[in-house]
């Protein structure tokens, strides 16, 4: 009981020895700035360069299409602000999906108070968008079109090639928000007609702060901070060279052998949600059942608030999150939830476990004997399940 | 995040559980906004003193936390005095609430005052002049006219 169980994995990931190894140099001895013609400075240049082409490589796009940027959602927020005002000119309506990323939601929200006009698409009792609203919300004034490739709370992946294709004939850009699902499921820029993708490092075993954005050559990029050559101009500031290095190698390790870890993980995955809806009554999985991440499984626990399932299951040494408000700092419980159909209180007690390589059949059933114990537990004390047997004796 | 004392009353819970002929229930919150908190409590109809008191709470750790210790304050007190009890007494007897949470506090002092005035109602008497939660607080506590302190 000493080792505790992360199976917080949609959250944050632990960096990869393999890939610590490689930053490293880059945060010792090996610190000259890319920018610089001498050795130190063409030795950084070179690892960055060799990073951006691991990244190509992992989603079929050229090293010249790659953008280094701080995070997942900066790259969200350059893409669409981007695309929005490069095109001002050919129209002011973007369209997207009503459980996206706040990344993706609060900019689109903000492009709003600046004119533009974004449809927010409804989705499924699963969480998916279907290709013909998209392409039936597409209008003459319609730039871009943005759709998550996976749900990071509920894990359910997108249409993300018929999505490709439609945008494709109707001439329209289409960005998507990668950051779940790089490494989890193959992603090809070129067959899925991605325009634009998002992607952070730390999600897949490389380091906190380390980003990229990926632009089809041809499509026009505005610079997001000035004052420098950096990233071809679009992206000023030194670089973050050994995060860069790290997020390269990451990349890498993660897109090597994805059909393998998909079947272990998907193993793991619908042992714990069977388990789970076996044996915790008023139990209900969140997302498609086989449409969804191979590690994501996300579970919404009647007349019991998130908080403190999470705050139990902390004590007994797993980490694990929840999309209750609660945890979220506001009171309104997770956009996704309910965008799906769930009912707030449902909402407020949902649990995710995002499982990873390291987690074990072990520890999916001590997860599960201990969240049947939590739940009972919460509901001993809960008014609403009173209410509730009170009204079905 | 949380103090000790906070954990200690979320994990360790005192008068959970209801009260079978409890003449006083106060209920409290909304599901919508996650947190409802239902109090039962025994008065002494002679002396006017809370002989027993129990709690049941759908919400975070911080709401479990509030219940349990209002519930602890007002047990074997009179009526009068558990109505003086304020959120800011439950607050500073778990040493401190994360400011987000402080609402957790009001919900704990209005579902109180909520079994109180149902106590007062039950015996047909009118309620003393300033209490008004009569299981009224049923919109989210953001758009509660309460004071946090």
């Amino acid at each position: 009981m000493n080792q505790r169980i992360y199976v917080d994995n949609a959250a944050t990931t632990k960096v990869n020895p393999q890939v610590l190894e490689a930053m490293l140099p880059y945060l010792g001895g090996t610190y000259g700035n890319p920018s610089s013609i001498y050795a130190e400075g063409r030795e950084a240049k070179t690892a960055v360069e060799t990073a951006r082409a691991q990244v190509a490589t992992a989603i079929g796009a050229e090293p010249n299409e790659i953008y280094f940027t701080g995070s997942g959602s900066e790259a969200d927020n350059w893409a669409i602000r981007s695309v929005a005002r490069s095109l001002k000119e050919k129209g002011n309506h973007i369209i997207t999906t009503a459980v996206e990323h706040h990344a993706v939601l609060h900019t689109c929200q903000s492009l709003e108070k600046e004119g533009f006009e974004v449809t927010y698409l409804p989705v499924d009792a699963y969480g998916r968008v279907s290709a013909e609203d998209v392409k039936a919300a597409i209008k003459d004034t319609t730039v871009l079109i943005t759709v998550m490739f996976a749900n990071n709370e509920i894990g359910t992946l997108m249409p993300i090639s018929q999505i490709g294709a439609v945008a494709k004939e109707a001439g329209v850009l289409f960005h998507t928000d990668a950051v779940q699902a790089i490494g989890m499921v193959p992603i090809d820029v070129k067959t899925m007609n991605i325009d634009l993708l998002s992607l952070t490092g730390h999600k897949f075993h490389g380091p906190k702060g380390s980003g990229a954005l990926y632009v089809r050559k041809g499509v026009k990029l505005n610079s997001f901070i000035t004052g420098g050559a950096q990233e071809r101009g679009r992206r000023a500031g030194t670089e973050n060279v050994p995060g860069i290095v790290g997020l390269g190698k990451a990349i890498e390790l993660a897109t090597a052998d994805i059909p393998k870890k998909a079947a272990y993980l998907t193993q793991l995955r619908d042992r714990y949600i069977s388990k789970i809806l076996e044996q915790v009554p008023y139990a209900q999985l969140n997302g498609h059942p086989e449409e969804r991440l191979p590690g994501n499984a996300n579970i919404s626990f009647s007349f019991i608030e998130g908080e403190g399932l999470l705050l139990f299951l902390d004590m007994k040494g797993i980490s694990a999150s929840s999309g209750s408000a609660c945890t979220s700092g506001s009171l309104d419980p997770s956009h996704v939830l309910l965008a799906i159909g769930r009912k707030h209180e449902e909402a407020h007690g949902s649990l995710r476990c995002s499982f990873d390589m390291e987690n074990t059949i072990e520890d999916v059933d001590a997860i599960v004997a201990a969240v049947s114990e939590i739940v009972a537990r919460l509901r001993a004390m809960s008014p609403l399940y009173e209410t509730f047997l009170k009204e079905n004796k | 995040m949380y103090s000790e004392k906070v954990m200690d009353h979320f994990s360790n819970p005192r008068n959970v559980g209801e009260i079978e002929d409890a003449n006083a229930v106060g209920e409290v919150g909304n599901p919508q906004c996650g947190d409802i908190m239902k109090i039962y409590m025994k008065i002494n109809e002679e002396t006017n003193i809370i002989e027993d008191v129990k709690f049941k709470t759908f919400g975070c750790g911080a709401a479990i936390a509030t219940s349990s210790m209002a519930t602890e304050l007002v047990k074997g007190k009179s009526v009068d005095e558990a109505l003086q009890m304020t959120n800011k007494a439950v607050v500073e007897a778990l040493d401190g609430l994360p400011p987000v949470k402080l609402h957790c506090s009001v919900l704990a002092e209005e579902a109180v005052q909520s079994a109180i005035f149902n106590y007062y109602e039950r015996k047909g008497l009118t309620p003393p002049a300033g209490l008004k939660c009569s299981g009224c607080c049923s919109s989210c506590h953001h758009h509660h006219d309460h004071e946090e302190e």
